[in-house]
């Protein structure tokens, strides 16, 4: 396991700058949490780290070597936000999950590996032949993360993956995210709006605005002794915060 | 497949068989007929023996239409198979070719497409010269640019769209992509395209020979028919309308089939009328007024859809007292939503609603009266989505000023100048400016507090406000919250509050009301919430994260779904969820009871220990 | 709509006017730039005939020295790229050549044939634009959320039906029952008023099924959306929820979609014409295509794309009117 270290990481489009030099590390084992408003660039992040957008600057590295772009082996995977486009409609829940497998598998194989993945994010292994039409969001969203860790990741970014769904199975989709990473050791970067929400996932805390990081730390430092007028704002908005 | 098979989709079908077999079997059946020269009966009119007359060589010209389906099929499906194929190719270009490249060629397109097919049909026969194999070559690269770009807006679309994202971090192949992904999700519009183009192909070749530039003597195909005999419309109509007829049912079978299949994709007409008028109590049976503003008993909503009667709200009642705020919360499906329409008498016709009683402000809402210039001028709303709420097409000042002008009879500067105050009001700034802008110049913030600004062109009782800040960020649902706050102090007005966020109803609101599958579960006020007594609300409580949640324990959730607003369970809709349902829960429905507190709540078994939740929850990890 | 006219007549701030200013720069060049796309294109057709154009157009039997004299005076011996800017040239002094088998200039043929055409097309075009809107949002709302399922499918299949009809044989439908068997209204020709009714309908009729089918469509969605709900909370009368907060709504999005097919009106007339033995353009070019007449095929030929082009600039102007949004960015 090594760290993924985003090394002044800058994205532009035409001439506006999405990302400015943005410099994060999510160490092994550990969840990051990465915050901010709508419009912030904290997407754009993810997407840049895993190859959906090019970088204009600076360097995404695991473990000191740039990802690879090719091939079967992705160590870094990605959960996205909205659970009813994230999955491809024909196409059956047990074949999405098999397309992340890093290498060619047989037949029984594929269908132990997939029927382990469902039950690891606690899905019927029966659903495997399910198209993703008759399951609910929560469901899906079970099946996204499944997906994301078929190639055997060593990073998983999940970006807003419960800002879609219920109260009820945002809670159950974070106690899974929560086990996850605690039972496989994964790192994560884990993006959202919701302090709330990235508090209680994140080791550490990065609060993004208008492209740049105003402030880093571990959660409780972030969350409740801010240094940044912005994290201040940020905090005293939250619904319930000594409003 | 079903879905297609509507009388629509089995006459197309039963037309294209018919010309199917026509096109293979009519030349050997029919092929002597139509060539036998009989100069003595030329130009003869329809008879018995000759149904749509003879032409110059006194051929049969029924026989002759009947043959020439093949030619004019051939003709048309190889110019189909040209534009498909050269469509195709011109719409990937941009994945083959990259961006810089393919933009041009798809520029080219765009140029293109803005030319109608038959002047481009003209120009390139004009190239290929007068015959049939012109006319393929014309009539199918004509046709290439609109398949082009249907291709490249259709690819564009999946490409953009998150699984394949997905696919691609997940170290999926480019080909594997295309042909696992955007091929299969592609294929269905283009080939439902196709067909109504194969359709509209015949009807350009039969106009391209009816012009003479199409097929040549002696071969002949419909519209070559067509040309021949026009002249005799004046004697022997038949002898000229015969081929066109043909050219028709041809047409429409690739019509009718492609029509057929595309509805069966979108069915928008889904919802059917209600089949029942809407039961009403009599007004004698109503009760007279009381001091709250608004009251709402055992409202319902029905929905008759065609998968059965569908109930969102299933007996709600409540009041909301002057200058109060009352929070409804639950998941979605919960009914809140449609509790706040009916409510506000906003839910679309498909629906009905029905009340024991509903009324607001002294007005009995159900008694069949004009109540438009109260609730327009009394009853404010505010929706979920604000990118949507306001007319894209009209200047925000004005769709404030319209209230104005309909229910307060302002004059148009009275009206504006209004408008402009209240943008003020709710402290947009440079109101005159901003009044005259145009929705998509606003933000979302700044449109919320516009469509706040719109209730307040009269003097509001009662905000309703459904999920008003769900599309907002933190920061701008503060400053929402504040004006709501604002609004409520300055006008004294009541407001009702939907959310599916618990923290921000406790923040706002007085009482909340938990709703859950169309009905109340619990009344309590909002200062309550942890203590409350129905494991539905706990659950629902302790299932959000806030900023003092203990980090080290697990979640609270809820196994299971909610049910569906068409299904009507015995007993207590949450009891297969429920920890503490017992058999009592799956058979007798509870009812919402007062407690000596004021609260009111709906269960069997409230209040009891709330570790034992914790613990069932513990249990289902 | 009466919306607008609310506001009152202030001046428009200098960036709103900025707005319009750089739509109609865009429009302007994006309509240039498709006409030379288009005189290019025609001056290149010449070219891509098989073979040699003027052997084409005179015959077989022609003497050589006559194909020769012939193709100095179009200037068809010149290189290429000093015919096609004399060509250009040309176009910007109304220049289009002469016919080959005529001899008359071929902007004296348009200038003839020109105003029959255009009538065709411009009555069409309003009676089109003038049925299909009424039409479509009276069945729209007639049968909105499945009510009147038999009106639906009666509109349903006469659209399709009709709009199936080719325009030429619709007009020698009309021909027959109107002028040969009832005798309403003349066969052929352009004479007075009662002379435009059958081919305008025969021209319009597609048309109007085609885009009624849309507005219809259209209509319906408008009436399912967010702000048609706000308007319903406003409480105004069910007349102005439709005419100021639907209707401004459905038009745009009919016109961005039946947009060309308005151009198509154009188009549409040389079939027509044939039929009615109308005096426009559209004889003039099938003669002139089966006569190999090249010059006379080209400037036709521009003249009918110039046509479509300014149809189209015209509805992008209506939807820029209709809906603000359409002026900014390319749609």
């Amino acid at each position: 396991m090594s760290p993924l270290v985003l090394d002044q990481v800058t994205v532009r489009y035409g001439r506006s700058t999405v990302v400015d030099e943005v410099s994060l590390t999510v160490e092994p084992g550990q969840t990051l949490g990465l915050v901010g408003e709508s419009g912030c660039g904290k997407s754009t992040v993810a997407r840049a780290i895993v190859g959906l957008v090019p970088l204009t600057g600076g360097h995404v590295l695991l473990g000191g070597r740039p990802l690879p772009r090719r091939g079967r082996r992705r160590p870094v995977q990605m959960v996205f936000q909205d659970p009813y486009s994230s999955l491809d409609p024909r196409m059956s829940v047990g074949e999405s999950i098999a397309e992340g497998f890093a290498e060619r598998l047989s037949p029984v194989a594929r269908r132990t590996e997939v029927a382990r993945l469902l039950d690891l994010v606690h899905l019927d292994p029966a659903r495997a032949k399910s198209l993703p039409g008759r399951l609910s969001g929560g469901q899906r969203q079970r099946v996204a993360l499944a997906r994301a860790l078929a190639g055997r990741p060593e990073v998983v970014v999940a970006d807003e993956i419960t800002s879609a769904l219920d109260v009820s199975v945002q809670a159950a989709v974070l106690n899974l995210v929560r086990e996850m990473q605690r039972e496989l050791g994964l790192s994560m970067l884990f993006i959202s709006h919701n302090l709330a929400v990235v508090r209680y996932v994140a080791h550490d805390v990065a609060v993004m605005q208008d492209g740049r990081i105003v402030e880093s730390g571990p959660s409780d430092e972030v969350l409740t002794v801010p240094r940044d007028e912005y994290t201040r704002t940020l905090l005293e908005a939250v619904p319930g915060a000594g409003a | 497949m079903r879905r297609v098979l509507t009388p629509l989709g089995i006459t197309g079908f039963a037309l294209l068989a018919l010309i199917l077999f026509l096109a293979v079997f009519a030349p050997s059946i029919w092929g002597d007929r139509a060539t036998t020269v009989d100069v003595p009966s030329a130009l003869q009119g329809s008879s018995s023996e000759h149904w749509l007359g003879t032409d110059a060589l006194g051929r049969d010209l029924f026989a002759r239409v009947l043959v020439a389906t093949r030619l004019s099929l051939e003709l048309a499906a190889i110019a189909t198979v040209i534009r498909v194929a050269v469509g195709l190719l011109l719409g990937t270009a941009p994945m083959f070719l990259g961006r810089r490249l393919g933009g041009v060629v798809m520029a080219a397109v765009t140029i293109l497409v803005a030319f109608p097919a038959l002047l481009v049909v003209l120009f390139l026969a004009t190239i290929f010269g007068v015959g049939a194999t012109g006319a393929v070559l014309a009539i199918g690269l004509a046709g290439a640019p609109s398949f082009a770009r249907l291709c490249h807006t259709l690819f564009a679309s999946v490409e953009a769209s998150d699984y394949i994202a997905a696919a691609r971090t997940a170290g999926v192949s480019r080909p594997r992509i295309l042909f696992r992904h955007v091929l299969p999700n592609v294929a269905e519009p283009l080939v439902v395209s196709a067909t109504i183009d194969m359709g509209y192909t015949l009807l350009a070749f039969a106009g391209l020979s009816f012009l003479g530039l199409g097929v040549q003597v002696p071969s002949y195909d419909w519209g070559q028919l067509m040309q021949d005999n026009l002249s005799r419309i004046y004697t022997d109509p038949l002898a000229a309308i015969g081929p066109g007829l043909a050219v028709v049912i041809a047409g429409l079978a690739f019509n009718f089939i492609g029509e057929a299949v595309a509805r069966s994709f979108g069915t928008r007409d889904d919802v059917r009328r209600p089949v029942a008028p809407p039961r009403r109590v009599p007004a004698s049976l109503r009760r007279q007024d009381q001091p709250d503003l608004l009251t709402v008993e055992d409202l319902r909503v029905d929905f008759t859809t065609s998968r059965g009667v569908s109930r969102p709200v299933r007996g709600v009642s409540f009041s909301v007292k002057a200058g109060e705020a009352v929070g409804i919360v639950g998941e979605s499906g919960s009914g809140k939503s449609m509790t706040a329409l009916a409510v506000a008498g906003l839910v679309d016709e498909a629906g009905v609603v029905d009340a024991g009683r509903l009324s607001f402000d002294g007005a009995d809402l159900l008694d069949g009266g004009d109540h438009r210039r109260l609730l327009g001028t009394s009853l404010a709303m505010v929706f979920q989505d604000p990118m949507t709420s306001f007319n894209p097409a009209h200047r925000i000042g004005a769709q404030l000023a319209e209230v104005g002008r309909t229910h307060q009879a302002l004059g148009r500067r009275v009206a504006w100048a209004r408008a402009v105050d209240r943008l003020q009001a709710v402290r947009v700034r440079e109101p005159e400016r901003r009044a005259r802008q145009y929705p998509f110049e606003f933000s979302g913030g700044m449109r919320q507090r516009a469509m706040l600004a719109m209730g307040l062109m009269g003097s509001p009782r009662l905000v309703i406000a459904d999920e008003p800040t769900t599309a907002l960020d933190v920061t701008v649902q503060k400053e929402v919250l504040a004006l709501l706050g604002e609004i409520r102090e300055q006008e004294g007005a009541a407001l009702l509050f939907i959310s599916h966020d618990v923290s921000v109803v406790r923040e706002v609101c007085d009482r909340v009301l938990v709703m859950y599958a169309g009905r109340i579960v619990e009344d309590l006020p909002a200062s309550e919430l942890d203590e409350s007594s129905h494991p539905y609300t706990r659950a629902l409580v302790a299932a959000v994260p806030h900023m003092e949640t203990d980090t080290d324990r697990p979640l609270a959730v809820i196994p299971g779904q909610m049910i569906d607003p068409s299904e009507s369970p015995a007993g207590c809709a949450f009891a297969a969820r429920c920890p503490r349902a017992s058999v009592r829960c799956g058979v007798e429905e509870p009812v919402l009871e007062v407690l000596p507190s004021g609260a009111r709540v709906a269960c069997w078994h409230p209040g009891e220990a709330r570790s034992v939740l914790m613990e069932k929850a513990e249990v289902r990890r | 709509m009466t919306l607008q006219l609310a506001a009152p007549a202030v001046r428009p701030a200098s960036w709103l006017g900025g707005r319009w200013v750089r739509f109609a720069v865009r429009r302007t060049g994006r309509l240039l730039v498709s006409v030379w796309v288009l005189a290019t294109a025609a001056f290149l057709m010449v070219h891509a005939v098989p073979g040699d154009p003027v052997r084409a157009a005179l015959g077989a039997n022609a003497p050589a020295s006559l194909v020769e004299a012939k193709r100095a005076s179009l200037g068809l011996d010149r290189p290429l790229l000093e015919q096609y800017l004399s060509f250009l040239q040309g176009l910007v002094t109304g220049d289009l050549g002469s016919s080959i088998v005529t001899q008359v200039e071929v902007s004296e043929t348009i200038r003839t044939g020109l105003p029959g055409t255009l009538t065709l097309a411009v009555a069409a075009f309003v009676l089109a634009v003038a049925v299909s809107i009424p039409l479509g949002v009276g069945i729209a709302v007639l049968t909105r959320r499945g009510r009147a399922r038999r009106t639906e499918f009666a509109f349903a299949g006469t659209s399709v039906v009709l709009g199936t009809i080719p325009d030429f044989l619709l007009g020698v439908l009309l021909v027959y029952l109107f002028a040969v068997e009832l005798q309403w209204f003349p066969v052929a020709g352009r004479s007075g008023p009662e002379s435009y009714v059958l081919p305008v309908i025969a021209l319009a009729a597609g048309a109007v099924a085609i885009l009624s089918r849309i507005m219809r469509v259209e209509m319906l969605a408008v009436l399912e959306a967010d702000y048609m709900r706000t308007a319903r909370a406003k409480r105004l009368s069910p007349l102005r929820t439709y005419l100021v907060h639907a209707l401004p709504n459905a038009v745009t999005a009919t016109l961005t979609i039946g947009g060309l097919l308005l151009g198509g009106l154009v188009a549409g007339t040389v079939l027509v014409e044939n039929v009615f033995a109308w005096p426009g353009l559209g004889g003039t070019l099938v003669r002139s295509m089966l006569g190999k007449d090249y010059p006379l095929v080209q400037g036709i030929v521009l003249v009918y794309g110039v046509l479509v082009l300014l149809v189209q600039t015209l509805v992008d102007v209506l939807l820029a009117l209709l809906d603000p949004r359409s002026t900014i960015g390319d749609s």
